[in-house]
């Protein structure tokens, strides 16, 4: 048996329509620009280099997804665009602004479900504009927009633990964005979905992000979930941490699940398969017990 | 029902079979007292004597070791005299279930036998005040400075090595000098409650507080909030459920100090009851006076446990919607099986607007 691989256009090839939006993006203004960014760990007393120097331009309202395999760096890049984590050096500069420490122009939805246990889903979408010193009415008014966005309304008096997993990502949202931040930070937050589950979020957040001014800076480790969000990905990789390469998504927008068997989406998804599972690493010698004998004829 | 349904690892028993078991826990205990102090030959180590026949210094109504009596008798019957009567008893400090639990009632109902001597009522009012005093001394301090201990590494470095120490010492040796300094009155007992509290409160609240999810607090600094507002909103609000929980074991640590605490100067509160009756021999209201404290603390445990599923509702749904999922293996493999041979299930899973079905939301019914 053989097979002819599909003829795959290039991944660098973009429509008239596609070209003419990735120049109106670069003609908005930066929101969040990170410059010579980097970051090494001691570790008992050898310094272990989590990733190189980055810089990075964010336009208002772009969806950037940095995508890259574990031990990459791009988790503690993210911590450290938010505030959680100190650099080794470099600027983040937001709206021009250099920020340190956490703050509420930096909204950050996590992998983990961190939702306040002890709030209904009404009382956690209101956190941040009491944080803003909202008074009580205000910030319930608006808690209940952010709610009707994520289609939670219904759900306002429960408590985290009674709802599925998708919808406390949705809350997390729908509470990060009620404080209107400059940029929104994702860190792989629909990773611990079910696939089905996962798919819904990513077509949700498609919607929310359409109707919200928000710039999205989205980290992932699942090659279609860049492919269909993104409008830039960065592609890190390992060893030092470090980025490869910086992909313009040639995909059009709208965005829809039928694209993801499109040429161009293959040949998008072909390249990031070539830069994440690089020969280099493929390449590496396992020193494997042998288990079993079955050679080739496993087939 | 196999041997497997009532004892499979971490297998869950259904309602019928815990509540029996809480009956047995209670009942178990129970028989074997009554065994004891009903069934004539379980034990009964004397014998009453009704009857002294032809020995000299035996009296109607004295107890006397079995051996001895044997002995005796046996002399009696050798020199030709009648031989003693009687029935075997078990000591005075031995006392059967209905001789206590009809002391339940009469200690509360029988006047102290000097007038200088508290009503029962009284003694145990006396006993409570004496721990709620300690304890909401002891709380007061303890709480705050346990919840600093957690969440700034400066007050842990600077409390806890100190109290780690302090704990150790055991807190009815301060006894003496608790009421060289505060007289014989209450001031010395409530002093040793404290002391028997204060201490085990702040690690404990401590280690509590440091279990906070670092999660929650990262994500509360990127909505905005620091310094003392994540403390008194996230922190706080995130342990305060356990700390409730920490709180009703700590007070029943404060019931353990009380004994020796009312010891202490002069002997008051139940101590002060329970002396009292042995000494006069009534060994039932002993036993009475014991399982009370034993009742007034399941009852304030089981009253303030309930309270709590009232104060932190998350808390409660949490714990019920998770039951489910310890669910031991073979339990689910039926339930599997059962869903296969019976017809498709009626009960639709509810979606809400966005078309994603939640979990149902049993725990609210």
């Amino acid at each position: 048996m053989s097979f002819t691989p599909l003829k795959l256009p290039d991944y660098h090839e973009q429509t008239v329509e596609v070209a003419a939006r990735f120049r109106r993006i670069r003609e908005r203004p930066v929101v969040l620009r990170v410059r010579d960014l980097h970051k090494t760990f001691g570790i008992n007393g050898h310094g272990h280099v989590a990733f190189e120097k980055m810089s990075l331009d964010v336009h208002r309202r772009e969806f950037i997804c940095i995508i890259g395999p574990s031990g990459c760096g791009k988790s503690t890049f993210i911590r450290i665009v938010a505030g959680l984590e100190d650099s080794s050096g470099g600027e983040i500069l937001i709206d021009g602004r250099p920020v340190s420490g956490p703050g509420p122009d930096r909204g950050m939805v996590f992998q983990g479900y961190t939702l306040f246990p002890w709030r209904t889903v009404k009382q956690n979408v209101m956190f941040g504009l009491k944080m803003r010193g909202q008074d009580t009415s205000t910030a319930d008014a608006e808690a209940r927009q952010w709610l009707d966005m994520v289609g939670l309304s219904k759900f306002e008096g429960a408590y985290p633990h009674e709802l599925s997993g998708g919808m406390k990502q949705r809350v997390a949202i729908a509470r990060a964005l009620a404080n209107e931040p400059r940029i929104l930070l994702m860190d792989e937050p629909f990773g611990a979905l079910d696939a089905l589950t996962r798919c819904k979020m990513q077509s949700y957040l498609m919607q929310i992000w359409k109707k919200v001014d928000v710039t999205v800076l989205f980290i992932t480790h699942d090659l279609e979930e860049a492919c269909y969000l993104a409008d830039r990905i960065v592609v890190m990789g390992t060893n030092p941490g470090r980025v490869l390469e910086v992909i313009e998504n040639p995909m059009p927008r709208p965005r829809s699940t039928d694209q993801l068997i499109s040429p161009e989406f293959l040949a998008l998804k072909h390249r990031l398969d070539e830069l994440i599972h690089s020969p280099s690493e493929t390449e590496e010698k396992l020193h494997l017990i042998k288990l079993t004998q079955a050679g080739d004829e496993v087939e | 029902m196999g041997l497997r349904d009532w004892l499979g690892l971490r297998h869950e028993l259904p309602q019928r079979r815990r509540l029996v078991l809480t009956v047995l826990s209670f009942v178990l205990p129970l028989a074997v007292w009554s065994i004891i102090s009903y069934v004539p030959w379980i034990w009964h180590p004397l014998i009453r004597v009704t009857d002294p026949g032809g020995v000299d210094y035996f009296m109607n109504g004295m107890e006397i070791d079995r051996a001895a009596f044997a002995r005796e008798s046996a002399n009696a019957v050798k020199a030709g005299l009648k031989a003693p009567q009687g029935y075997r008893v078990n000591p005075v400090y031995i006392q059967p279930p209905h001789a206590v639990a009809r002391a339940f009632y009469t200690a509360f109902t029988s006047p102290p036998l000097l007038p200088t001597e508290p009503w029962l009522y009284q003694s145990l009012g006396h006993s409570i005040r004496t721990i709620f005093w300690g304890f909401v001394a002891s709380s007061i301090l303890g709480v705050p400075l346990g919840i600093l201990c957690g969440t700034y590494r400066f007050f842990a470095k600077l409390q806890e090595p100190f109290i780690e120490f302090f704990r150790y010492l055991p807190a009815p040796a301060f006894g003496a000098l608790c009421v060289a300094i505060m007289g014989i009155d209450d001031p010395p007992k409530i002093a040793i409650i404290f002391i028997g509290t204060f201490f085990q409160q702040v690690l404990v609240i401590g280690n509590t507080v440091r279990k906070v999810d670092p999660a929650l607090i990262e994500a509360a600094q990127t909505l905005g909030a620091k310094g003392w507002r994540l403390l008194v909103n996230v922190v706080i609000p995130a342990t305060i459920a356990d700390i409730y929980t920490d709180m009703r074991i700590l007070l029943g640590w404060a019931w353990t100090y009380l004994i020796v605490a009312e010891i202490v100067g002069t002997m008051s509160g139940i101590t002060y009851f329970i002396y009292q009756q042995a000494r006069y021999r009534h060994y039932d209201n002993v036993y009475a006076a014991i399982g009370m404290i034993g009742v007034i603390g399941l009852t304030t445990d089981m009253t303030l446990a309930w309270l709590g599923t009232v104060l932190f509702p998350w808390k409660r749904r949490a714990r019920k919607a998770t039951r489910p999922e310890h669910k031991a293996l073979p339990a689910v493999l039926a339930d599997t099986l059962e869903k296969e041979s019976s017809p498709p299930s009626s009960a639709a899973p509810t979606t809400n607007l966005a078309g994603e079905s939640p979990r149902p939301l049993t725990a609210k019914a």
